[in-house]
Formats: C-alpha cells, sequence, structure tokens
C-alpha cells in the first residue's frame, strides 16, 4: 500500500495531441465526462459537472497549480466529494501530475500520479502525529507489511 | 462508475482517524506487536518498551478508536487484538481509484487516437 497511485499509459499519438486532450478543459470532460465550467490556469479552479447518469449532481473543483506546455500539468481536487452538504474545504485534496514524453515513431508516453491521499485534515491532527519525522509513505509501508503478514 | 460515487463522508472520517491513530510511532509499534496475531495484555505491550503501562492504554485507546485495535476478555484479563480490516479498507479504496483512473486513461486513449 502507498499514498500514491502511479499509472503509466502509451499512447499512439503526438504529444501535441495529448496535451491538448489533457489540457483544453473542454476536450478534458469528453473524456473525463465531465462538464467543465472554464479553462485551466495556475492559481484558478475550474467547477465541473459530472455527466455520468444519476450522478450529475456531483460538481468537482480542480485547483490547477502548474502548467508547462507539452511537459507536465498538475492540479488538486477531493477525491470523492459527493456529500453537496459536507464542507470538503478542510479535507485532504490530493495531487494530480501527468507528465508526457515523446515516444520514438511520434507517440506519447504518458505517466499519472495521484498523490496525498494519506493527508490528514489539520483539524484531526494531534501533537503525536506533528511530532513524527516519517513520511506518510514510510508509514503506510510499514502499514502495509503489517497487513500482509496478518492476512 | 464515477471516482466520486464511490465513498460517503463517514468513510473519509474514518480514513482520516486511521491515519490519525497511525500517524505516531508508538501506536504503530503496538499496531506492529499485536499485527502477528496473538492478542496481547497492557502489560505484555509495555515490556521492554520506555512506556508505562499507562502510556500503552492511552495508545491502545486510540488505536480502538480507529478501529484497528480491539479488547478480548480472557478470563480476568482483559487483552488486545489486531483488527486489520480498516487498513484493508483502506487498501482497497486506493485500489478502487487506481481502476477508476485505468478507465478514465482508456478512454484518453479511445479519444486521441481516433
Amino acid at each position: 500500500m502507498n499514498d500514491r497511485i502511479e499509472k503509466r499509459i502509451e499512447l499512439n499519438a503526438p504529444v501535441s495531441r495529448v496535451w491538448r486532450a489533457l489540457t483544453d478543459h473542454h476536450e478534458f470532460g469528453t473524456w473525463f465526462r465531465i462538464s467543465l465550467d472554464g479553462p485551466f490556469a495556475p492559481g484558478k479552479v475550474t467547477r465541473g459537472k459530472l455527466l455520468y447518469p444519476g450522478y450529475e449532481h456531483v460538481t468537482l473543483a480542480m485547483a490547477t497549480e502548474t502548467i508547462e506546455p507539452e511537459t507536465y500539468f498538475a492540479y488538486r481536487w477531493h477525491p470523492h466529494a459527493i456529500d453537496m452538504s459536507a464542507d470538503y474545504s478542510r479535507e485532504p485534496m490530493t495531487l494530480v501530475e501527468f507528465r508526457l514524453t515523446p515516444k520514438d515513431g511520434g507517440g506519447t508516453v504518458l505517466a499519472v500520479t495521484e498523490s496525498g491521499f494519506a493527508s490528514i485534515p489539520a483539524h484531526r491532527r494531534d501533537e503525536a502525529f506533528l511530532r513524527n519525522g516519517n513520511g506518510w509513505a514510510i508509514q503506510l509501508e510499514n502499514i502495509a507489511r503489517y497487513v500482509t503478514h496478518s492476512a | 462508475m464515477s471516482r466520486t460515487a464511490l465513498k460517503r463522508r463517514s468513510d473519509l472520517e474514518e480514513r482520516a482517524t486511521l491515519f490519525a491513530a497511525l500517524g505516531d510511532e508508538t501506536r504503530l509499534g503496538i499496531v506492529g506487536k499485536l499485527s502477528g496475531g496473538a492478542p496481547q495484555s497492557i502489560a505484555r505491550l509495555a515490556e521492554g518498551s520506555a512506556l508505562t503501562r499507562q502510556a500503552v492504554t492511552k495508545h491502545l485507546r486510540v488505536l480502538e478508536g480507529a478501529g484497528v485495535v480491539h479488547s478480548v476478555k480472557s478470563g480476568r484479563e482483559n487483552l488486545f487484538a489486531f483488527r486489520p480490516q480498516p487498513l484493508k479498507d483502506l487498501r482497497a479504496y486506493l485500489d478502487q481509484v487506481s481502476n477508476q483512473w485505468d478507465d478514465a486513461l482508456m478512454r484518453l486513449k479511445d479519444f486521441v487516437e481516433k
């Protein structure tokens, strides 16, 4: 178990095509199935409604962090905010990062990471946690070991 | 299937509580001792550590609150046992988000390759 999800996919399309599909909010919305209200821009929040039948009431806020043309695109979001009455503003946001690399022959290697699942809302932190210098990745590796050998 | 359809707020709170409970080396150590399987007494858990029984009790209560430890009676003795389910749930949740990325990236692939 880890605090991040990592994916890598090879796409038979040039980097410029993949870049547009990721960073043009209309195109992103098409494959991700979300209707977004504005373009991605660093420091700006883009909001969207899901286009899945039954989940049209769900809105997502994507806070764009970084855009490095045709190379790197990163945003933060609440990965599972479904209860509209709840205040998620203090809950952890995960960071989603897309990295694009040209592939020989004209394709693109796309690496995606989503990290920060182990972030703790500030109001839940206790002193012990604040004193703890260990990274969450290490903690989770420890936990994974416990889970594995107790299974 | 949408990533947002996954979990409700209560699960979010449970995960946060779990992370907070395990975000302490002492408690992680206690979980480590208990994860071997056999329930142990407070006295046993305090053995060989710099912790008093009171301190161990305090940490066990936090772990109990997060659901990773529960107390069991053995005769007149109160023992504590490891409960792996919350950690398995956490892993299942991450697996689910991971699967949703796989689906989304396949849709992206279809989209850019057409």
